[in-house]
């Protein structure tokens, strides 16, 4: 199999290593995510799921390797270049990360904001952000004030505002009801199926793998979304996965590969299931 | 030899940040509001305890050297005494020192804080670039408010030690005002506003330092918190020694 790179991928690793002083927490790890794909990144506590998203964001640097996004490289980008290419992706973090000193309300507005959008433009996007994870009601209160399952949506929100074609998912559905759950996992199959929006989705439970790797979403006539379940013959479901070991990957590939995979480590963790 | 690395490590640290802050200090956007809201959270906020620090160090001022002028029979020129020592010493070093405690360390702690709690990741994920909104509104702030803040002290100073001048040594209001104002000329004045403006830079710089570079959870902003109050005092009487040695130098030295 020949590997083309270029600008045909939203996100791209290429052999990137970093270690965190002598501990080596990426050993040469190599992935794409397409454009329109969802790839989730499943493996254990502190295998460095959360460290590929900030690498992808440039917040930190690898010691060696590439790392792409939209065919630009970003591995040796300065703060003001980074600026420009992380206008493109949005970031969900795996502990909210709200700024606790503005409400729900200017959070979400933040990014529109500092871009220096009109008021009279923001509020409208805000609102139907907010709509959009179900908490219009909560707009002017604090983050000290919310839920934690309500800070994830809030960030949710707010990474999702000025429709960014990469989005970044740490963990989004981690100690959520079900409900809230499988209504994050419908938003980022709608990000896929409809925008066309390249995700990366850190995830530990069965049920969102489920459901992003065998439903897909699409609008009818009357602009309705319509959610459909996979069967045998079509194939539309644009969702890959990796899992991460030690520093490695050790799968990568489509659920019916996963299902199929010998690994004892992979078997153990899919089996969960129950 | 650790120590000695470190500090070292800090100052060159503090002296790349200082280098980025003004590198984009004039370069768009700028934080208005975010400046004017830290002039009332630094300035404003701090008046409360400068006012008194000024009061009573002006009487301290006047009760001490009153006592020692006595010998000499010179009471009458407590007034002078007591507004030098503090346009060219006092003012400036016990209002930065003061904001130090007060400032230097919320400046720390808050950073610090945004974080552990990773909200300075997500204000440059979304395309902010925290120097530019955290960094720079303060050392404004602080340039501004703390000489203003130095004034202010000296003024209280000089009410104190009027007030300890007539109730204590029963001197005259005229006499002791007057003496006082043969203290307020061009180059003290200069001189006793040169120092707050370096020292509120050094506050801001390294409040923000200590903040952006915390590591290691709530523990972590503890100790950046700590570390600020210290670091910037020091710094603050250190170079209080330097200027006092370049101004007698040039424009205070009496030959
Ligand atoms: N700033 C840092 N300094 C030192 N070590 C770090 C730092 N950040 C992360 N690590 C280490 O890197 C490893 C990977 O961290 P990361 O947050 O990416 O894990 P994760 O896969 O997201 O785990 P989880 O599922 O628990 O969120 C961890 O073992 C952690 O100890
Ligand atoms: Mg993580």
């Amino acid at each position: 199999m020949t590997r083309t790179y270029g600008p045909q991928h939203a996100i791209e690793f290429r052999e990137v290593t970093l270690a965190f002083g002598d501990r080596v927490i990426l050993d040469n790890v190599s992935f794409e995510v397409g454009r329109g794909e969802s790839k989730i990144v499943m493996g254990g506590s502190g295998t460095g799921k959360s460290t590929i998203l900030r690498l992808a964001l440039g917040l930190i640097k690898p010691d060696a390797g590439q790392i792409f996004i939209d065919g630009e490289e970003i591995t040796d980008h300065n703060e003001e270049q980074l600026m420009r290419v992380r206008q493109k992706i949005g970031m969900v973090f795996q502990e909210g990360a709200l700024f606790d000193s503005m409400t729900v309300y200017e959070n979400v507005a933040y990014r529109l904001r500092e871009q220096k959008v009109p008021e009279s433009e923001v509020e409208p996007t805000v609102r139907q952000m907010l709509r959009f994870v179900d908490l219009e009601h909560a707009i002017f209160q604090l983050p000290n004030e919310l839920s934690g399952g309500m800070r994830r949506r809030v960030g949710i929100a707010r990474a999702l505002v000025g429709s960014p074609k990469i989005v970044l998912f740490d963990e989004p559905t981690a100690g959520l009801d079900p409900i809230t759950a499988r209504t994050i996992c419908e938003l980022a199959l709608k990000l896929r199926d409809l925008e066309n929006v390249a995700s990366i989705f850190v995830t530990h439970r069965l049920q969102d793998i489920e459901v992003l790797s065998s439903e897909y979403v699409t609008r009818n006539e009357q602009g309705d979304v319509e959610f459909h379940k996979e069967n045998d013959e079509v194939c539309l479901v644009n969702t890959r996965f990796i899992m991460l070991k030690d520093g490695q990957i050790i799968f990568s590939g489509s659920d019916e590969q996963l299902n199929e995979a010998p690994d004892p480590y992979i078997r153990r963790f899919l089996q969960r299931r129950g | 030899m650790n120590l000695l690395y470190n500090t070292i490590y800090q100052l060159q640290e503090i002296t790349l940040l200082t280098w980025r802050a003004l590198r984009s200090l004039f370069r768009p956007p700028m934080y208005w509001s975010e400046m004017l809201k830290q002039m009332d959270v630094l300035g404003f906020g701090s008046l409360a305890i400068i006012l008194l620090t000024g009061t009573f160090t002006g009487g301290v001022l006047a009760l001490n050297s009153a006592n020692t002028l006595q010998r000499f029979g010179f009471t009458n020129q407590t007034g002078e005494l007591v507004a030098t020592s503090l346009i060219r010493e006092l003012g400036p070093v016990l209002t930065c020192l003061m904001l130090a405690g007060r400032v230097g360390s919320g400046i720390a702690a808050e950073l610090g804080s945004m974080i552990v709690s990773e909200q300075i990741d997500a204000m440059r994920a979304l395309g902010t670039d925290p120097v530019k909104k955290l960094v720079i509104p303060r050392i404004i702030a602080l340039l501004l408010m703390a000489p203003a803040l130095t004034v202010i002290c000296d003024l209280m100073g000089i009410l104190g030690g009027l007030f300890v001048a007539v109730s204590q040594i029963f001197q005259a209001t005229s006499v002791y005002m007057a003496s006082a104002q043969r203290a307020m000329t061009g180059n003290e004045i200069i001189g006793g506003l040169l120092k707050p403006v370096v020292f509120g830079f050094i506050i801001a710089i390294v409040g923000c330092y200590m903040g952006l570079s915390t590591k290691g959870g709530t523990v972590g902003v503890g100790r950046a918190t700590t570390r600020s109050v210290v670091v910037s005092s020091i710094l603050v009487i250190f170079v209080d020694f330097l200027i006092t040695k370049l101004l007698i130098a040039t424009i205070l030295g009496y030959d």
